[in-house]
């Protein structure tokens, strides 16, 4: 193996470092943490940092993915191929059932990620998770630039941004009572373009659906969309044949695809560098819900 | 070349522009996309303004656009060709001491804000007081408003020299700090050098932002890493998996997981756990990557000692020829971030590193007047945004170094038991020396 000669660290490195210090301290303080996983680009990086906090030793966490139904097959398939690889546990936790049995109702624009919230918090008090690592991060979006690292949650799920710990130095502060819990961001501070130039320096391994291809898509509210149970194309709305990728992976009804001929990482970074638009406001229609439609769904105890 | 990353803080009063200012870097450095901009444009006419009003771009939550004020710390991303930036803009007029000390805890670098037109004011002192308590290496004026003095220059060297006075005396070298007349709303000397300043002859704030030093002077201390968390493999099932085959014989292996807070280390150096004590020799420092020839602070690592020793998280890794006190007892400034005032001889958490520990706070024995930077009669409590002096009793032992040498290993926070609030952030020791009052 080659020595690291590398003294200071660059941002990648800083970046690194601050994300293992937040996996080890909740290794360190909590009983039953949980990285929330969906096979998406931020959770890979989550589990991928997660991997290099502990080596040589295995992840002491499982994962946990609230699945909304309207997946891409793509996606699933990574998913369980990380999950047989690295020999770790996943929950599911199925919007669908809740759908099939009442508990939640399909909304009439048909987007599935607001229904998210209830399994999530079902499935934190069924298998007591005191801690829970999501791939959010502050620049994503106004509400998240405000959240802190660590942070708690309710016995109901709920986040009060007047009432949050002022977060001091590197110590991190998760006490919490039973029935509490605390959500934990390790990749806070890195930006959509960190991430993937991250990825590009680690070689990670992504669903293939973030690299450009061939899809048919239709057109709604200024985003491509793609076929599926979601409902769609309707009306005037038709499918054409695009080259596309994602910028997010999230729930299929809702996750706008982009016009793009980026088929590698290079060319991710160059589109991504070049890019007018956020990865939300381009990909996501259920941000575009209201002004507050993030703070709105986080304080009800959303990702 | 790899790009560094500066961690900033902004503070500022309220109606200094800080929130322009702020939307300013961003909006001229292109970190605000096309989306976020109709955003403000859209709810700037919906509020029956003329022209974007840039500081929407920073102010999250609903509360703070109804009522026109920024409430909490907010971080904001950024970059440039040559550097990454993270900011923490901490608002200025409620709870600033909580605010300031939060978003200062982490930075290497402070941009305070006045406006020309009223030049240094208290709350520009109380924030240089607390930015030179938290030890913030590096501290840039920025006089705003510029265009509002007819860029006078008189007035602006006049700023300058009182800024440059109250920074001596609060114990800032002359060459960390920095002094810049901008215009946020114009965009004077932010990113762009202003046409109307031919007197100054300094950088732009982002020009400056982009050249000043990154290095933390924590690099140049003794070594300090407190253990995290300790990583045995042969504990779990999956040690033979093909992931850690690569590390050879697991059976024995036992690493100490933690982020170097101070100081530097190699293999061969000899290193003393404490509060135990026992002196030992450090055999590996690695990442996942595998071993590095040095490691430096700032960087996650697990080292692996010579001798197999008793070790657990809390425990304290440091050089053997630099070691810091190991005492229950610690003298210590307070700054007190809640609403829950402090009582005498209450009995409260300490977190230190990665220990935390009852403490029981003695009375304070003063506190400072932020208007005035003096030495005050506390009365026997500290309430929110206080800064006082207290004596504390630990039920553990604890190495401890003078907040002023080494920022990591001189702070603590204050837990209330019941609630699991943070209380207070602690500094050990007295890192702002104030004259007493008269």
């Amino acid at each position: 193996m080659t020595t690291i000669e590398r003294a200071t660290l660059d941002a990648l490195d800083a970046l690194e470092s601050e994300s293992i210090h937040i996996f080890r301290e909740v290794a360190g303080e909590f009983d039953r943490p949980v990285i929330l996983f969906s096979g998406g680009k931020d959770s890979t990086l989550l589990v991928h940092l997660a991997v290099k906090a502990f080596a040589p030793a295995p992840v002491p966490f499982p994962l946990l993915h609230v699945d909304t139904g309207h997946n891409f097959d793509e996606v699933i398939d990574f998913r369980d191929s990380i999950v047989e690889r690295l020999g770790l546990r996943l929950e599911v936790a199925k919007v669908q059932d809740y759908i099939d049995d009442g508990r939640l109702v399909e909304r009439a624009d048909g987007t599935r990620n607001p229904l998210q919230t209830q399994p999530l918090l079902d499935a934190i008090v069924e298998h007591r998770f005191d801690a829970v690592f999501g791939g959010g991060r502050r620049d994503e979006e106004r509400a998240r630039a405000k959240e802190r690292i660590m942070s708690l949650r309710d016995a109901f799920g709920r986040w009060d941004p007047r009432k949050q710990r002022p977060e001091l130095w590197n110590l991190y502060n998760g006490r919490h009572a039973p029935g509490e819990h605390v959500r934990v961001f390790p990749i806070s501070n890195w930006t959509e373009l960190d991430v993937w130039r991250y990825i590009q320096r680690e070689q990670i391994e992504l669903p293939s659906i973030y690299y450009a291809h061939e899809r048919e898509v239709f057109r709604r509210d200024g985003m491509w969309l793609t076929e599926g149970p979601w409902g769609g194309p309707r009306g005037a709305e038709t499918l054409e044949k695009k080259s596309v990728r994602y910028r997010t992976v999230g729930d299929g009804s809702c996750t706008g695809a982009v016009e793009s001929t980026a088929t590698s990482l290079d060319d991710i970074i160059a589109e991504v560098t070049a890019s007018r638009l956020t990865e939300r406001g381009a990909t996501r229609a259920d941000d575009r819900l209201s002004e507050a439609a993030m703070e709105d769904r986080k304080r009800e105890g959303y990702f | 070349m790899a790009k560094d990353l500066l961690r900033f803080a902004t503070a500022g009063s309220v109606d200094d522009g800080k929130s322009t200012l702020v939307g300013r870097l961003l909006y001229d450095t292109k970190s605000v996309l096309a989306d976020q901009i109709e955003a403000v444009q859209r709810a700037s006419v919906d509020k029956g303004l003329s022209t974007p009003d840039l500081s929407l771009l920073v102010d999250g939550l609903r509360a703070e656009r109804e009522q026109g004020i920024t409430i909490d710390v907010a971080y904001r991303y950024f970059g440039t060709p040559t550097r990454e930036f993270v900011l923490a803009d901490t608002p200025g007029h409620v709870q600033y001491t909580r605010n300031t000390v939060t978003g200062a805890s982490t930075a290497e670098l402070a941009v305070l804000l006045v406006d020309a037109r009223n030049g240094i004011v208290e709350q520009t002192r109380r924030h240089a007081a607390v930015l030179a308590m938290l030890r913030v290496p590096r501290l840039v004026l920025a006089i705003n408003k510029i265009d509002l003095v007819g860029y006078d220059e008189e007035t602006l060297r006049a700023i300058e020299k009182e800024f440059t006075g109250l920074a001596r005396s609060l114990g800032f070298a002359d060459d960390a700090v920095q002094t810049i007349p901008v215009s946020a709303l114009v965009g004077d000397n932010v990113v762009e050098r202003s046409a109307h300043t031919p007197w100054y002859g300094g950088p732009t704030l982002l020009g400056h932002l982009e050249t000043v030093p990154v290095v933390g002077p924590e690099v140049a201390k003794p070594f300090r890493m407190p253990v995290q968390y300790v990583i045995r493999p042969r504990d779990s099932a999956d040690a033979r998996s093909a992931e850690a085959s690569r590390w050879g014989a697991l059976h024995d292996y036992r690493g100490y997981a933690g982020q170097i807070a101070a100081g530097a280390v190699v293999p061969g150096d000899r290193v003393v756990v404490l509060p135990e004590g026992r002196e030992t020799t450090v055999t590996h420092v690695e990442t996942a990557d595998g071993p590095l020839a040095e490691g430096t602070a700032g960087r996650s690592v697990t080292i692996r000692l010579a001798d197999d020793i008793d070790i657990a998280r809390g425990d304290l890794l440091v050089a053997a020829e630099a070691q810091p006190v190991v005492t229950s007892e610690i003298d210590a400034t307070l700054c007190w971030l809640s609403d829950k005032p402090l009582r005498a001889n209450a009995r409260l958490l300490l977190k230190h590193g990665t220990r935390t520990t009852q403490v029981i706070v003695g009375a304070p024995e003063s506190k400072i007047d932020t208007d005035t930077l003096t030495d005050i009669e506390a009365e026997g409590t500290l309430g929110l945004n206080d800064i006082g002096r207290a004596t504390l009793r630990t039920a553990d032992p604890l190495p401890v170094d003078e907040y002023a040498d080494i920022r990591a290993t001189g702070s603590f926070l204050l837990i209330d038991p019941p609630s699991g609030n943070t209380l207070a952030a602690g500094l050990v020791g007295t890192p702002l020396a104030l004259s007493p009052a008269e």
